[in-house]
């Protein structure tokens, strides 16, 4: 492993204007047990769409973990956007993370502020003006169809509302990355269908999707760019390519 | 930093205030307890230092010339006097008033008939001291400084009442250090408790990419409201209940009155309202900044 380290330090990853998120021999291990993320390489070039698929334990979360700088890997280069995240200082953090909207499974909504209030909250962190918020936050919450419902509060919406709140919240500040960690896990097969199209409105408009899911339905109806992990390394990684049933 | 930002940070502190209202509620009790115990501690302490120094302050050496001195002499030992710093005040007596004292005092109208003065040679400065615990040294001084003749004191008296005064100080210091440990303990205790039920809401934050001081201000705005609310309900009450007791004591023990000076409570509330502010506001802020701390790194 010492090796692996010093020739990923000695060796300067270059990184072309296509490429958003680069992962280049990145291995995360923790104290106990074989390594969460074990060599992996992947490049996802600007505007592309693309799934993460994998069983429980393949290493899916650990790879968000890596990407919202949450962690940090034991040995390896993560670069996202042009940046190198190993050399990314902490008080830098919150400004990186601004660059990628995050979608979860849980939603992760302020239950005890408004629909509307969820969704400026992203914009305060980045001091939008006044003025600004108040034509960006509308409009944003049309796009995901929840105009009418700006007043309401988190738990009176149904799971699907919920989601597109938070669909909203990722999105108000036009970040290049939508990073979505199984969006559709909470969700019945109608509301899982009407987010993975707005996944899919947004990637049209330019944006770079991430999502990582189980749903082995849509990742087959959707013929995009799918990676498998399995036990921490990549097993296929398809242009146009199906759920990898790894049994 | 947009002035509308901290506008923002600063509604979100009261907001929550009122949004997490059993858990405000509860750190404004415990604050009110603790700083209402600090009060009440705090106006003792203040009236029993106010006691020992209207005790010493009724302290006083008395200071007899040399037979025959002049009159100028008697007042360049008072320039003496005035220089002292521990002399808060000094009195000269004349023979004829120490006379007219004596026979008040002693021998009351049988003294009318005498007409010849005995304490022709009585003529004294009264001396009191602003810190008794230096009477043997301006004693010392004194009996170095020509013109005068003896100087009259109570060792005993001095000695008690420094004694006493340290020991008040001793104890009162020891009592408020013990009362702040465990009115941060608890009120520490109170704000790890409604923080980590908002664990959940710091991370959101993070997560979305607000900055440490971002999420961390609107917790320190509310622990500085909870403080300076806690410190206020429980000024208000050692207001009336200092009212009360004194009230109480004066009309009960009306026999003391002369030994008990109370402090008036305009006077202790000089003192008693910055300290209960700052702590009550200082508390609000540390607790709540540190506690925060432990949950940003997310």
């Amino acid at each position: 492993m010492k090796d692996n380290a010093a020739r990923s330090r000695g060796k300067k990853k270059t990184v072309n204007s296509k490429e958003v998120i680069v992962f280049d021999n990145v291995v995360k291990a923790y104290s106990t047990g074989a390594p969460a993320l074990n060599g992996i390489s992947l490049t996802i070039n600007r505007g592309e769409f693309v799934f993460i698929v994998g069983d429980s334990g393949s290493g899916k979360s650990t790879l968000i973990k890596l990407l919202l700088k949450e962690l940090n890997p034991t040995e390896g280069t993560i670069i996202v956007n042009g940046q190198n995240l190993n050399k990314l200082r902490r008080r830098k953090v919150p400004k990186y993370r601004r660059n990628i909207g995050v979608v979860f499974q849980d939603f992760r909504l302020l239950k005890d502020r408004n629909v509307y209030e969820n969704v400026a909250f992203a914009q305060r962190i980045v001091q939008t003006p006044m003025r600004e918020m108040r034509k960006n936050v509308p409009s944003t919450l049309s796009l995901v169809g929840l105009a009418d419902k700006y007043k309401a509060r988190p738990m009176q919406l149904s799971g699907g509302e919920q989601q597109r709140v938070a669909l909203a919240r990722a999105l108000v500040n036009h970040p290049p990355i939508i990073l979505a960690d199984e969006p559709t896990g909470n969700l019945d097969p109608k509301n899982s269908w009407e987010i993975m199209k707005l996944f899919e409105e947004i990637n049209e408009q330019g944006t770079t999707v991430v999502v990582v899911t189980h749903n082995k339905e849509i990742v087959d109806a959707m013929q995009k760019r799918v990676i498998a992990l399995k036990k921490g390394v990549i097993v296929s990684d398809e242009k146009e390519g199906g759920y990898v049933d790894e049994n | 930093m947009r002035i509308s930002t901290l506008f923002y940070v600063f509604r979100q502190g009261v907001r929550n205030i009122f949004r997490n209202k059993w858990f405000s509620l509860a750190s404004v009790a415990t604050m009110s307890i603790c700083l209402f115990l600090f009060g009440l501690f705090f106006a003792v302490i203040v009236n029993f230092q106010n006691i020992v120094k209207a005790a010493q302050e009724g302290v006083s050496i008395v200071v007899f010339f040399d037979y025959g001195i002049e009159d100028s002499r008697i007042a360049e030992i008072g320039d003496l006097l005035d220089a002292r710093e521990e002399v808060s005040d000094f009195v000269y007596v004349s023979p004829e008033e120490a006379w007219d004292g004596f026979k008040g005092d002693y021998l009351g109208d049988s003294g009318l008939e005498l007409t010849e003065n005995p304490l022709a040679d009585s003529a004294n400065y009264q001396v009191y001291m602003s810190d008794v615990s230096k009477q043997a040294e301006l004693v010392e001084f004194l009996e170095s400084v020509d013109g005068i003749r003896s100087v009259m004191r109570s060792e005993l008296v001095a000695s008690t009442l420094t004694g006493f005064n340290s020991l008040v100080a001793y104890v009162s210091m020891g009592i408020i250090i013990l009362l702040l440990v465990v009115s941060v303990f608890l009120i520490s205790n109170t704000i790890t408790v409604g923080i980590s039920v908002r664990k959940e809401e710091i991370g959101i934050m993070k997560y979305v990419g607000a900055t440490d001081f971002f999420v961390r201000s609107p917790f320190v705005i509310e622990g500085i409201l909870i403080g300076f609310v806690g410190a206020l309900i429980p000024l208000v009450l050692v207001y009336y209940v200092y009212h009360a007791v004194i009230d109480y004591i004066t009309i009960k023990f009306s026999v003391l009155s002369g030994l008990l000076a109370f402090m008036p409570v305009e006077e202790l509330f000089k003192s008693l309202v910055p300290v209960c502010v700052i702590m009550g506001v200082g508390i609000g802020f540390l607790g709540s900044f540190i506690t925060v701390r432990k949950h940003l790194r997310v």
